[in-house]
């Protein structure tokens, strides 16, 4: 009996993915005492898995919790610092994306990665400790990267500039791992983020100029194999001149 | 009117999303491993959820959209990123390879005081492993939501699957022969 090829698919069989071959695997397995033996460990396996991996429940407490914000309106909400943050975000990117009419394929595109990208840094703002390094000196930042990401950049010179460095993560978008700079101006915190651009597999046209459509002024842009974007609540213009600043570090 | 709609699309997001929530705490418990830690990522992956629900494609799969979400904020999170930075997926060893004859792992699970056994087991799987078999053995996902969620091709779920049961395997049969 030729069981080589079924002992391969046997993970499909037990998963229910094996849909053009089931009922021949099914006639194999009746006929076969050393395929009906996988069969029956794996089915075992995987039950075993199932009941030891059902093992925990949250607490009525953080239930309740969770119901409280999920029932809570944006605007009247009162609960945790963080989460007020994001409620208020929330409710402003709902209101801005409900006024879209036209959303083009293209544009919900990029519409999709610009949210991604709000997304990291609303989650970084409202987190308890938004940087990993915290030092306001590039000199500290830049080599504190190294061996972190697979790539490197020049941070801006910021004297005689408004803007001042608060400090670098590490940060994922896809499993893609980048760099996280947190910028601030009068009380705006500003993002740039940094990642390869082979990783955004043309998910974005070529450069934008600033947008303001997601409660956030973005701006994106791509030099030396690097996928640029800052982003804020600063006005557009002031985005745009830290993206200069940028430009002109990395030529 | 704005408002009166905000509170629709709200409302339908709850309706969606609450059904979910004691299976994603499970599974934010098995990969932060600590309470405090995944009740954060649960109310951080539900904030991030509902604000981007306005880009949520109606008709797309919202429980791998969900999976994503929490699981991409896991990676960014202290935890994640320390998890992630030590244990490269290239270096995850598969367990060792079983002897033949005697009692398999299975013989052993039937056994059901032996679920602690099996729970030790998992909790060993690097995390790329426990996640996996996770979402297909208890959350019963087909490998293309598994794919959806993890953002991997359908053809790495399959092999990562594999080397996660046999690596799971591989822990049962140690446990078995130390005992
Ligand atoms: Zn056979």
């Amino acid at each position: 009996m030729v069981c080589e090829p079924w002992k391969e698919k046997l993970d499909l069989y037990l998963d229910g993915e094996l849909l053009d071959e089931l009922r021949v695997f099914d006639a194999h397995v009746r006929n076969c005492p050393s395929c009906a033996a996988d069969v029956l460990a794996g089915v075992q396996m995987k039950r075993a898995i199932q009941i030891a991996g059902k093992r925990f429940a949250p607490s009525a407490e953080f239930r309740q919790r969770m119901q409280l914000h999920m029932q809570a309106k944006p605007r009247r909400s009162s609960i945790g610092f963080s989460w007020m943050t994001v409620t208020a975000v929330v409710a402003i990117l709902a209101v801005v994306g409900l006024t879209f009419t036209y959303v083009g394929r293209e544009r919900a595109r990029t519409q999709q990665v610009y949210s991604e990208v709000a997304d990291l840094h609303v989650a970084t703002l409202a987190s308890s400790s938004p940087v990993d390094v915290v030092s306001s000196d590039r000199h500290t930042v830049k080599p504190w990267f190294q061996g972190r990401i697979p790539f490197t950049f020049d941070l801006p010179e910021l004297q005689n500039s408004e803007f001042s460095l608060l400090g670098g993560r590490m940060t994922y978008l896809d499993q893609t791992p980048g760099a996280h700079l947190i910028y601030e101006l009068r009380k705006h915190r500003i993002s740039v983020f940094i990642f390869p651009e082979e990783s955004w597999r043309g998910r974005l046209d070529e450069n934008s100029s600033v947008t303001k459509e997601l409660s956030f002024s973005v701006e994106t842009w791509s030099r030396g194999g690097l996928r640029y974007f800052a982003i804020g609540d600063a006005g557009g213009a002031d985005i745009d001149r830290l993206a200069k600043l940028f430009k002109a570090a990395n030529p | 009117m704005r408002v009166s709609r905000l509170d629709a699309q709200s409302d339908s997001f709850e309706e969606l999303a609450m059904p979910l929530f004691d299976q994603l705490y499970n599974f934010a418990r098995w990969l932060t491993q600590n309470r405090e830690e995944a009740e954060d990522l649960v109310q951080e992956t539900y904030a991030k959820a509902l604000k981007g629900f306005s880009s949520f494609q109606l008709g797309t799969n919202f429980r791998a959209w969900m999976y994503r979400i929490l699981r991409n904020t896991f990676l960014t999170s202290r935890t994640g990123l320390r998890v992630t930075n030590t244990v490269s997926l290239d270096s995850e060893e598969d367990g060792p390879d079983l002897a033949v004859g005697g009692a398999t792992p299975e013989t052993l699970l039937i056994d059901r005081s032996s679920q602690e056994l099996v729970r030790r087991a998992i909790d060993e799987l690097p995390v790329h492993f426990r996640e996996i078999l996770l979402l297909c053995d208890v959350e019963e996902m087909s490998y293309q939501e598994i794919a959806e969620t993890l953002s991997i091709p359908i053809g790495t779920v399959m092999s990562r699957l594999s080397r996660a049961r046999k690596g799971l395997r591989g822990r049962l049969q140690k446990q078995l022969q130390a005992g």
